[in-house]
Formats: structure tokens, C-alpha cells, sequence
């Protein structure tokens, strides 16, 4: 690694979205021949700025500069030309056509002018899978390869661009420990050619074996930037986490009120194992975890949306065995969907339609439902969570974020329903929402429901939870309450699965 | 209704808007709109038009595509389709002659015919539930299959019905309305019921609004399919019955292609291909446009060759105005 002028910088970048500053001032350098760690965690502006570099979105203020020279890209192609390649999370390759034409797709090589040069368009390629070391095939469709295979193909598809900057978004993230090693064994000899390298992920055991420097964000400022040989695991997590938290919020059962839910082992295969909890009447407890943690599919399999196949669920200490959500909703059970588009809400249905839709048996008489009961239910509803609409009559698809999240809520207080599991009870929701859906929970749990919350963004568990637990790697890898109950401790447990302060369980993985 | 998409959620939270707006009322009304349109057109085309004695033509001659429709209403608003009604009509139509002409007991006919439909309805539902097959395909495959035992049950001739207390149910009138028409009043009545006031009607909305919203709230979404594919081939039973009662005769080509005409009616009524969306009444207008214009095709000596042509464009010119309103 030299110390010469850097391929590319960042200086004061700076972009709004509406309600939040996702980047503020940002300064951010990447030399040729390095291998640069992004972290940060969720929101903390790491996407916007990758997304800014990749030409996908724009910068309001601040320059980049590429080879010194300033550039603002209008559309990803800009950025590709000028040697910029994005490679993010979701792969986007045609799955139907073979890695050949995958990797040269836009500029196949031709014969004559018309046809397609298939002998030197796959000599090519060939050739830049041996010049990465790594051996995929070529003819097969992109859709029967592994995923690993597949980011092979996006690297290879970047430099057959000749791409001098190769921007990684949690490449790690679905990959196994043999394909980790495979990718890093790619990685570093990029970084002999020269190529800089923007690597992110959320597993800062990676980050210390692959990088040579790192940059650290948090809500959308620039917190510092290091040679990787003067941090610590230790410091990373401070870093990424900043603050001391505030007071701890309501949301404690008494100890003798009665247990409403447990899980003794629970464990779906592929997913997680060995969950076990306890949920009182009266408790908010939160599961926090990295995305694939496991996390959603605990929810989904103690509400039957999955079956589980091993251990036991009990409510209200008796053993069941939910085989769809029908069987837990009879039983009291209510879920709160993590993406409430595409599964809570009927769009393009009325508000009064999606909120009795758990409990039209309520208002049926004689097979007949009372629309006059339903209504004045819903707007009794409306009323006690604030949902602001022009009425029970309005399609929920042109509602607020906030008051959308709210519809689904009332769905399950229609049902004066007493174990809620609920999955991200704020993605997409202004902050004045927030705020009133975190009393609303409390306000649930003070009433005696037991509620279970998963959520990616800590703040929130915070804000809610006096106890979170944290899965990682499909099983439980840290419970904390109290005295114990410190971000630190919790991001560490997330990242790193042990919860002795912050060093280690490399072994783990 | 389908304006609000378009607001931001603040003014649309507002309170009611003032004035009058086009593509509202054309969301809304826009069946409506159009069949009055066509039924000026049509009285200012033709003289014979506005008389009883064609209305009522008219009026009957919608019904088994109608009847259909109904049960082809509640497939679609779950966003399925069901392409083999018209192969149900058919086996239910040569079940239903060859029991009249065996046993002579009317009574049992009547039970056989929406019995074998509600098999079949019920093999569809299976195959789109439990085998998952996609409902374009499963009741494709099922408009070759019923076509085919009922041919397989004639032998390819047809067979005659000759009772007159059967044959009245097609030729009869109540109160001055043919009676298949009454019938079908009837039937759109109570579907129209059922959408609104049972749960059964919500759910059939939620599945076809949001199939995993629905799963996720509790409701048993395989059981409500199935039953919109049991109901649908009941439907096509009931109109085998007006089928037979009304040409005399059950022959294993009856309502070939007929299914197509009662997914327009479905589809010109403003029922959304997406499903959550539409509603029996739609389907009864959508019918009865369609049927105008065949009569007004007639009436005025237009071509046969040349009537596809007309429904064709004004299927699709329906859709294009209904979907204008509701794009937004």
C-alpha cells in the first residue's frame, strides 16, 4: 500500500431525504491498492454514500474526486464508465442467461459487425476468472449458480469494465466460511492489482482480517477513519454506537405476573435453534440481531406463519402446536408483519375493512355480518390509536406510513388480542409516529398484554424494551436487562455472538 | 376511491374534497356511464330496441353468461381466473338431459347438475390450493378435461330434453320477466349479499387484495379458494339448467367459449384481473352491455363475422376507460 494521492475522495457530502440527513458532511478517501472497511450501523449513512458513488442517487453538496478530478454522476452507467462498480447486496444479474453473457453484458464482443463472437466473448471470460482464481462455469444459466458464484460474476462483470474502484456491500452477508475465505482470497489479489477496494459489513472479524483501513458513520456523519492496526474490536463498537443511552423505559411484568408465552428450545431448521424465552403479562421484551439472524422467522414460527420443528411453544403455560396463524390468532396471538406492504395491509381495501379483518366474528350475527357494529368498532379504534384519516371508509394505500402501521396495529386491538408479536413496529414511520406507537405498546403492556418486539434499529429496542435479547447465527447470543443492559454490549453481541466486552468469540462463526 | 392514491397522505387526510372529479366518477360509475351510452345509441340505431318484447330478449339471453359471471366474479376477486365454466356447463348440461331421460324425475336432475358442477368447481380449487398449480393452468386444463367426458358421455350426439315442466323453466315468464332472467336477479341478489354482509365476502376481497396479509391475519385462505371454485362451478350449473331448459337439448358442445364471455362481463364490470377490486353488480352491467350490443349488432343487420370484432373493441375500450379512472 502506498501513501500517494488518494483514487478517490469524498469532501463535505451531503444528502436529505425527506425527514432525515443521510449523509451529513461526509469526508471519505480510498486509495489504489487498499482494502477500505465501511461501518456503521443500520442508518447510519453507509448505503447513501455507496449509493452516491455508484451514481444511483445524487449528492446535494460536497465533491467527489476521481484522479483528482471532481465528478457527479447522473445515473450509475456514469459512474461504471468512469471506473466506479457497485456491487450491492442484491445481486442484479439476468438469472436466464449463461455467466458469459452475464459478465459481458453491453459490450459482447462481435464478428463482422452483427453477430455475436461467442469463441472470444468466453475465451475473455475465461480469462478473468483465472486471472481472480476462481473457477466458475461458464455456460450455465446465472440462475442455477450458488450465491457465491454469483458475486464471482458481478466482480468479474466490474473489471471486464476495467474498473479501478470496486465498492462491496456486505458481500459476507449470505456466504458460508468456505466462500468467506474464497472471496478474501479475491479480495486481496484485486488489492495487488490495484484495485481500491470499499468493503462493508456488519462482522468486525472480517473487517480485521481483510482491511487495511476503516471509516466508521453514524447517523450520517463522519465519526473517524483508521489504520486498521490502531482500533481495536473494542473501539470499533464504540464507535459505530457513540452515546450512553438515556432512562430505561416501562415495560417490566411484576415478577409473579403470569407467564402469557414461552419457548422452551424452539428451533426451526435452517433458521434458528434453541430459543428459549419467557414472556410475562405486562413485559416488552425486544430480540435484537443482524439481518438473517433469525430473528423475524422466531416470530413467524411461535405464530405458526412457519412450523417449527423443534421444541415447544406454550401459552399460558399450555403446550401448542400452531400449524398456521389461524390456530395462534384463535389463542390470542397476534403478529405484526416486519414488511407491512406486502404482508399486512389489503392496499387497496378500505381502513375498516383491514382493521376488523382479524375479528369479523365478532361483529357476525347469524352468519350476517353488522356493519353498523363494525363501525362504530373501527372508529372507536381510530380514535384510542389517533389514526388520522378522512374516515373508515379511506383506502389504506394512501394513508401515512405511520397510520398504516397504526391499521395493523388496530387489526389486533380489535381483537383485544394479549401476546403481541410484533416485527419492526416502526420501519418507514416519521418520528411524531414513533413516539406514539411506543406509548401505544406500553400502554398495551401496562394493560396486561405480554409483547414480543424484533427491530433492527437499536434505538428503538432501547426506547422500548427493559430487556433485549440477541440472537445471532440463529440462536439466542446474549440477554440483557438492568444493570446489563448496555448498546455496547448488545451491538458486540450482535456482531460478535459473546458478550465479554466486546473481544471476542471469533470461534463462533 | 382511486384518486386517493394519488394524494399525499396529509391532503388526503384532510376531509372530503369539494367538486367533482372525472376520473372518480369514471372508477366508479364508469359501467354505468357506458351502458346508458349504449342504450341511447342503441333506441336512436333501432326503433325495435326500446320494446318490451326485445328488452326481455335481451334480458334472457344474458342470463347463462351472467349466472356464470357470478361465480366467475368471486374467482377473479381473489385474482384467480377460472377458464373451465364453460366445460362445467357442458358436463353438467349432458348430466343433467341424460338423468331427465333415463329417470324422467326432474327433481333429481336438478340435484345431479350443480352437484357434478360443485365436483368439479372442487377438483379445481384442490389442484390451485394443495397442488398450487397456478389457476390459469389448473382450470385450463380442466376446460379440456370436462369437455371431454362430457363428449365421452354423449358419444357426440346430443341429447334431447323433452319434458315440458323442465322445458317451462326456459320458456316461462314470472310476472312478465322470462324466468332464467329471474333466476339470475336472483342469484346476483344474493351474491351481491354475500360480498357485503358475510365474512366470507371480506375474505374473498382480502385474499385477492393481499393473499399473505390475509394468511398472516389469521384467515384459513386455502379453505375460502376452494369454496370460490366450488361456488363458481355451481354457478355453472345452474346455468347448465337454464342451457338445457332453454334449446331443448344437452349437447357436449353447450357453452363452448362461454367462459370467455363471462370474464368480459367480469372484466368490463371493473372487477380487477389483480383481484380485491369489483363487484357482482359491475358483472351485471358488464353483462348486460355485452348483450345490448350483440342485440343492437342484430337488430341492425351487421355481419356476424363482423360482431367479434365490435365485443372485442368494446371489451377492451371498457377496460381502457375504467382502468384510466383507476390508475390515476
Amino acid at each position: 500500500m502506498d501513501a500517494a494521492q488518494p483514487v478517490l475522495e469524498v469532501r463535505g457530502v451531503t444528502r436529505r431525504f425527506p425527514g432525515v440527513t443521510a449523509l451529513d458532511g461526509v469526508d471519505f478517501s480510498l486509495r489504489a491498492g487498499e482494502v477500505h472497511a465501511l461501518l456503521g450501523e443500520n442508518g447510519a449513512g453507509k448505503s447513501t454514500l455507496i449509493k452516491i458513488l455508484g451514481g444511483a442517487v445524487r449528492k446535494e453538496a460536497g465533491e467527489i474526486l476521481l484522479d483528482g478530478r471532481p465528478v457527479d454522476f447522473h445515473a450509475p452507467a456514469e459512474a461504471l464508465a468512469a471506473g466506479i462498480a457497485v456491487i450491492y447486496q442484491e445481486l442484479v444479474l439476468c438469472p436466464h442467461l449463461t455467466v458469459a453473457e452475464n459478465v459481458l453484458m453491453g459490450h459482447l464482443p462481435r464478428a463482422g459487425g452483427v453477430a455475436v463472437n461467442w469463441r472470444t466473448a468466453k475465451a475473455r471470460v475465461a480469462e478473468l476468472f483465472r486471472s481472480l482464481g476462481a473457477t466458475v462455469p461458464l455456460d450455465v444459466p446465472v440462475g442455477r449458480l450458488s450465491t457465491a458464484q454469483q458475486q464471482m460474476v458481478e466482480i468479474a462483470k466490474a473489471l471486464s469494465r476495467d474498473s479501478r474502484v470496486l465498492v462491496l456491500d456486505e458481500p459476507s452477508a449470505a456466504l458460508g466460511q468456505r466462500d468467506l475465505e474464497h472471496l478474501f482470497a479475491v479480495v486481496r489479489r484485486l488489492r495487488e492489482r490495484g484495485v481500491a477496494i470499499v468493503y462493508i459489513s456488519h462482522r468486525l472479524e472480517e473487517v480485521f482480517e481483510i482491511a487495511d483501513r476503516v471509516t466508521v458513520l453514524k447517523d450520517g456523519r463522519l465519526v473517524g477513519s483508521w489504520p486498521i492496526a490502531e482500533v481495536d474490536m473494542g473501539r470499533l463498537v464504540r464507535a459505530m454506537t457513540g452515546r450512553d443511552l438515556g432512562a430505561v423505559p416501562g415495560g417490566s411484568a411484576a415478577p409473579d405476573a403470569p407467564v402469557r408465552l414461552e419457548l422452551r428450545n424452539l428451533g426451526r431448521r435452517g433458521a434458528f435453534s434453541g430459543v428459549s424465552l419467557r414472556l410475562r403479562a405486562g413485559d416488552v421484551v425486544g430480540i435484537a440481531g443482524l439481518v438473517g439472524s433469525g430473528r423475524t422467522e422466531v416470530l413467524r414460527a411461535v405464530f405458526g406463519a412457519d412450523v417449527p420443528d423443534a421444541g415447544e411453544v406454550l401459552v399460558d403455560g399450555r403446550a401448542v402446536r400452531f400449524r398456521s396463524p389461524g390456530q395462534a390468532r384463535r389463542r390470542g396471538l397476534g403478529l405484526l408483519p416486519e414488511d407491512r406492504k406486502s404482508q399486512g395491509l389489503l392496499l387497496n381495501r378500505a381502513l375498516r375493512e383491514n382493521v376488523s379483518l382479524a375479528s369479523l366474528a365478532r361483529f357476525t350475527r347469524l352468519g350476517v355480518l353488522g356493519l353498523g357494529r363494525e363501525d362504530r368498532a373501527v372508529r372507536e379504534l381510530m380514535r384510542e390509536l389517533r389514526i388520522v384519516a378522512r374516515g373508515p371508509g379511506q383506502q389504506v394505500v394512501s394513508l401515512s406510513g405511520g397510520n398504516q402501521q397504526k391499521v395493523v396495529l388496530a387489526r389486533w386491538l380489535a381483537r383485544r388480542c394479549g401476546i403481541l408479536l410484533i416485527d419492526e413496529p416502526t420501519r418507514g414511520v416519521d418520528v411524531g409516529a414513533k413516539e406514539e406507537i411506543y406509548r401505544l405498546i406500553h400502554d398495551l403492556a401496562s394493560g396486561g398484554a405480554a409483547v414480543l418486539v424484533v427491530s433492527s434499529e437499536l434505538k428503538e429496542l432501547f426506547a422500548l424494551c427493559p430487556r433485549i435479547l440477541v440472537m445471532r447465527e440463529g440462536r439466542l447470543a446474549g440477554d440483557f436487562t438492568g444493570a446489563t443492559l448496555r448498546e455496547e454490549d448488545v451491538v458486540a453481541a450482535m456482531l460478535l455472538g459473546g458478550t465479554d466486552d466486546g473481544t471476542a468469540t471469533l470461534a463462533a462463526g | 376511491m382511486a384518486l386517493q392514491r394519488s394524494l399525499p397522505a396529509d391532503r388526503a387526510a384532510r376531509g372530503p374534497r369539494r367538486g367533482v372529479d372525472v376520473r372518480d366518477v369514471l372508477a366508479r360509475y364508469g359501467t354505468l356511464i357506458a351502458l346508458v351510452l349504449l342504450v341511447v345509441v342503441a333506441a336512436a340505431l333501432s326503433p325495435r330496441f326500446l320494446t318490451t318484447v326485445n328488452l326481455m330478449n335481451v334480458l334472457r339471453q344474458t342470463s347463462i353468461v351472467g349466472v356464470l359471471g357470478i361465480g366467475m366474479t368471486f374467482v377473479m376477486l381473489t385474482a384467480g381466473i377460472d377458464l373451465s365454466v364453460g366445460a362445467i356447463l357442458a358436463v353438467s348440461a349432458v348430466l343433467l338431459g341424460g338423468t331427465l331421460e333415463r329417470t324422467g324425475n326432474i327433481w333429481l336432475a336438478l340435484a345431479v347438475a350443480p352437484a357434478a358442477g360443485m365436483v368439479v368447481g372442487l377438483v379445481n380449487g384442490l389442484g390451485v390450493t394443495w397442488g398450487r398449480v397456478q389457476p390459469f393452468v389448473m382450470t385450463l386444463g380442466m376446460l379440456g378435461i370436462a369437455r371431454s367426458l362430457a363428449f365421452l358421455y354423449t358419444g357426440g350426439e346430443p341429447i334431447p330434453i323433452l319434458d315440458m315442466g323442465f322445458l317451462r323453466l326456459g320458456i316461462g315468464y314470472v310476472a312478465g320477466v322470462p324466468v332464467p332472467s329471474v333466476v339470475f336477479l336472483l342469484l346476483l341478489a344474493a351474491a351481491a349479499l354475500v360480498l357485503r354482509y358475510t365474512p366470507f365476502g371480506r375474505y374473498v376481497y382480502a385474499i385477492g387484495s393481499n393473499e399473505e396479509a390475509a394468511r398472516l391475519s389469521g384467515i384459513n385462505v386455502g379453505l375460502y379458494k376452494i369454496l370460490v371454485y366450488v361456488l363458481s362451478g355451481a354457478t355453472a350449473a345452474i346455468a347448465a339448467i337454464l342451457y338445457g331448459a332453454q334449446f331443448a337439448a344437452a349437447p357436449a358442445i353447450a357453452g363452448e367459449g362461454y367462459e370467455l364471455d363471462a370474464i368480459a362481463a367480469v372484466v368490463v364490470g371493473g372487477t380487477s384481473l389483480f383481484g380485491g377490486q369489483g363487484g357482482v353488480i359491475g358483472t351485471f352491467l358488464g353483462a348486460l352491455i355485452i348483450g345490448i350490443l350483440s342485440n343492437i349488432l342484430n337488430l341492425t343487420g351487421v355481419s356476424p363475422f363482423a360482431q367479434p370484432l365490435a365485443k372485442g373493441a368494446l371489451i377492451i375500450a371498457a377496460v381502457w376507460i375504467v382502468g384510466r379512472g383507476q390508475r390515476a
